[in-house]
């Protein structure tokens, strides 16, 4: 199974995964493959390697799609049939707009981007990131200019940041809790059980008056729009749970990666949200088969003088350690699968941040199953 | 003793994946065994030291893993709860058991960030506010990656001036203050020599720069030991060639394979010496299945080596 096959009739490709597992390069490089097979295809990134926005033509952020131009790839031998677009996630300015667009009035709106409330959330703030890259993915799929949207999911520490941060800022959105705590007679004082003086004393006690003002003001400005962020965060999480989105794991063969990789997986499930498969990036292939890796020494004798062929046997028994650690890895992800496919792409030689390693991978993630073998034995042997 | 661990806090931070734990807790290792009551602090609530140590798993709890040597798993909701405690007594504990006020306070943003970050420092005082426990003489914070690693250091100021006045402005002011003081607090960035991890790095010093913070140590993680020389290399690529056996093969193509890589990594390791103004040290790729203690132990060891030789600042290696 190739991911060309994974991904047919999907509209929207989620990556997800830990940090630095290649999250990017292999978004960038099911994006190409696709756009390669004919289809109309945007990838949305959040943070690429200079070389690889480089080679894709993303010098600076714009917030909106951009053709990559055949050109760029034709030299490096691959010919596309459909249309590849890219594009680097401005997670500031898809807030602003998105803000902009809410609001009743330009008055409202100027004001809104003005309150200094505002202004951290949209920036400084860890969730902002991921709320704004799903409020991105849902405006482009709602516009229907591409037959597939390919995302690159922000680099959380805990992958599930991610499904968890549009949730909770929309819930702050809405100001639910704040609004029923500055209720006297609300919910909240209901809930507390206890006098509204003593409990606005405590909230007030704890954050300093100045900042409860701040936050009524900017919920004050909020006003009227809580319905529209509650109506779209339904609409994203329809889209999000929808046949046509497709959920796919990146991981390295690290223990951590994995890790989390198995614990994005149950949450995926926990969330109802259609998981799709597995990417395993630098993977150490099992080189040795059935061979004895002592043996190694004496078949190297009269191929090389000594003292190099016992770093030889030494690098390859190092080699060796490796590949049955990542070996074991594996397998624990593999109860996990419910027979989804799981992709092992070998650890090439150098690093893949750039045009070349890009469609190095590209070719591998849409090889049939036998033409991945032989790259395997190629890079191994 | 490293003059590296001459303060009470340090920040290890770095891009996700680069061994940020690893190091942290080899720092730990290393701070404890130079005789100081050393805390390592994990900010996702994912007790993987204590798995390491092979101790049941613990959130929110000191626990001594070696000698000197302890861990706490800190979360936003516990820090929240004990800071309650502290400030305002029972008061805060029925408002920090009530849902609606969790979620206001953990929708708010920055929140999150400030009461783990002020957890941290309530771990580095001298006079500590938790009754009953003990000072530490360094605090080692397993932070988070770079792009909210620098959030979470500048946290504390921003709260400081939306809040203006109040508990959150002062709390947020003393912290930010300590912070901003490198003889008290130190950034130590752990980087791959990798094309992306070396990029964020030269980023996280320029953040830093911004936020008037300095990054005080780079360490170079998993640098593949140089096994060949060029020469050697030529000779093994027509070995290559001339290889009967598959297993020979194999073994020949592994080590191109290794060699390519080491050079890369070279390459990698050049810009960012470049890049910086010296103050990076290098740890050795492991080849093992996983790190356990042993592991970290020899970690320890090449740190206090590497801490202790002056680096050669801003040196191109070739």
């Amino acid at each position: 199974m190739s991911v060309a096959d994974l991904l047919a009739g999907k509209r929207v490709c989620v990556c997800g995964g830990s940090g630095g597992v290649g999250k990017t390069t292999t978004s960038a490089a099911i994006a190409l493959g696709m756009a390669a097979q004919g289809a109309k295809v945007a990838v949305v990134t959040i943070d690429p390697a200079k070389r690889l926005a480089n080679a894709l033509g993303l010098e600076e952020l714009e917030n909106e799609p951009r053709r990559v131009e055949p050109e760029r790839l034709a030299p490096a031998g691959l010919e596309l049939k459909g249309e590849l677009w890219a594009m680097m996630l401005d997670p500031k300015r898809t807030f602003d707009d998105l803000i902009e667009r809410l609001a009743p009035t330009p008055e409202r709106a100027h004001e809104i981007l003005e309150n200094r409330v505002y202004r951290e959330l949209s920036t400084a703030v860890s969730g902002s990131q991921e709320f704004t890259a799903i409020a991105k993915l849902y405006d482009l799929d709602h516009d229907g200019d591409f037959d597939l949207l390919v995302l690159d999911t922000p680099p959380s520490r805990n992958a599930l940041d991610f499904l968890d941060a549009p949730g909770r800022l929309t819930s702050f959105l809405e100001g639910r809790a704040l609004k029923a705590f500055l209720r006297p007679t609300g919910f909240g004082m209901r809930v507390l059980g206890r006098p509204a003086g003593i409990v606005l004393g405590g909230l007030r006690k704890i954050t300093g008056i100045d900042l409860l003002a701040d936050l009524s003001t900017f919920f004050g400005l909020l006003g009227g729009m809580t319905e529209d962020f509650s109506r779209r965060a339904a609409q994203v999480e329809q889209m999000l749970k929808s046949d046509s989105t497709a959920f796919l794991l990146i991981s390295s063969a690290q223990s951590e990666a994995i890790d989390e990789a198995i614990w994005f997986r149950r949450t995926l499930e926990q969330g109802e949200l259609p998981f799709a498969g597995v990417v395993v990036n630098r993977v150490h292939h099992d080189i040795l088969g059935d061979a004895d890796a002592d043996d190694v020494e004496s078949e190297l004798t009269g191929l090389l003088p000594d003292q190099l062929a016992d770093r030889v046997a030494e690098n390859f028994r190092d080699y060796h350690v490796l590949a049955r650690r990542d070996e074991q890895n594996v397998a624990r992800l593999e109860p996990e699968l419910d027979g989804r496919p799981l992709l092992l792409v070998p650890h090439f030689d150098d690093d893949v941040h750039d045009i070349e390693g890009l469609l190095r991978i590209h070719r591998y993630l849409f090889a049939s199953e036998a033409e991945r073998a032989q790259m395997i034995a190629d890079v191994v042997a | 003793m490293p003059a590296l661990l001459d303060r009470r806090l340090i920040f290890v931070t770095g891009k996700g994946g680069v061994g940020k734990s690893t190091v942290a807790t080899a720092l730990g290792l290393l701070a404890a065994r130079a005789g100081l009551r050393t805390i390592v602090v994990e900010l996702s609530s994912q007790e993987r030291l204590q798995r390491t140590f092979e101790h049941q798993a613990e959130l929110f709890h000191e626990i001594e893993l070696a000698p000197g040597l302890f861990t706490i798993s800190v979360d936003p909701q516990h820090s929240m709860e004990e800071y309650l405690r502290i400030r305002i007594g029972p008061l805060g504990h029925a408002l920090g058991s009530s849902k609606l006020f969790q979620a206001f306070a953990m929708a708010t943003p920055g929140m999150r960030e400030l009461l783990s970050i002020g957890k941290v420092w309530e771990l580095a005082q001298l006079q500590r506010k938790t009754r009953g426990a003990a000072p530490y003489d360094l605090v080692i914070v397993d932070a988070p990656s770079t792009g909210h690693g620098v959030g979470i250091l500048r946290t504390p100021r921003t709260f400081a001036e939306i809040a203006r006045v109040g508990p959150i402005a002062n709390q947020g002011r003393a912290i930010a203050a300590t912070i901003a003081d490198p003889s008290l607090t130190a950034v130590v960035a752990v980087a791959l020599p990798e094309e992306m991890p070396v990029n964020e790095t030269l980023s996280l010093r320029d953040a830093l720069d911004r936020e008037g913070l300095v990054l005080q140590q780079v360490v170079m993680n998993a640098v593949y030991p140089a096994r060949f020389s060029d020469d050697q290399a030529a000779e093994l690529n027509g070995a290559l060639e001339l290889a009967e056996s598959s297993l020979a093969r194999a073994a020949v193509r592994a080590a191109v394979s290794e060699h390519l890589r080491a050079e890369t990594q070279r390459e990698q390791i050049g810009r960012l010496r470049e890049g910086l103004d010296g103050g990076v040290v290098e740890l050795p790729f492991l080849f093992a299945d996983h790190i356990g203690i042993p592991e970290l132990e020899r970690l320890a060891d090449d740190l206090e080596a590497g801490l202790a030789e002056p680096d050669p600042a801003g040196e191109v290696l070739t």
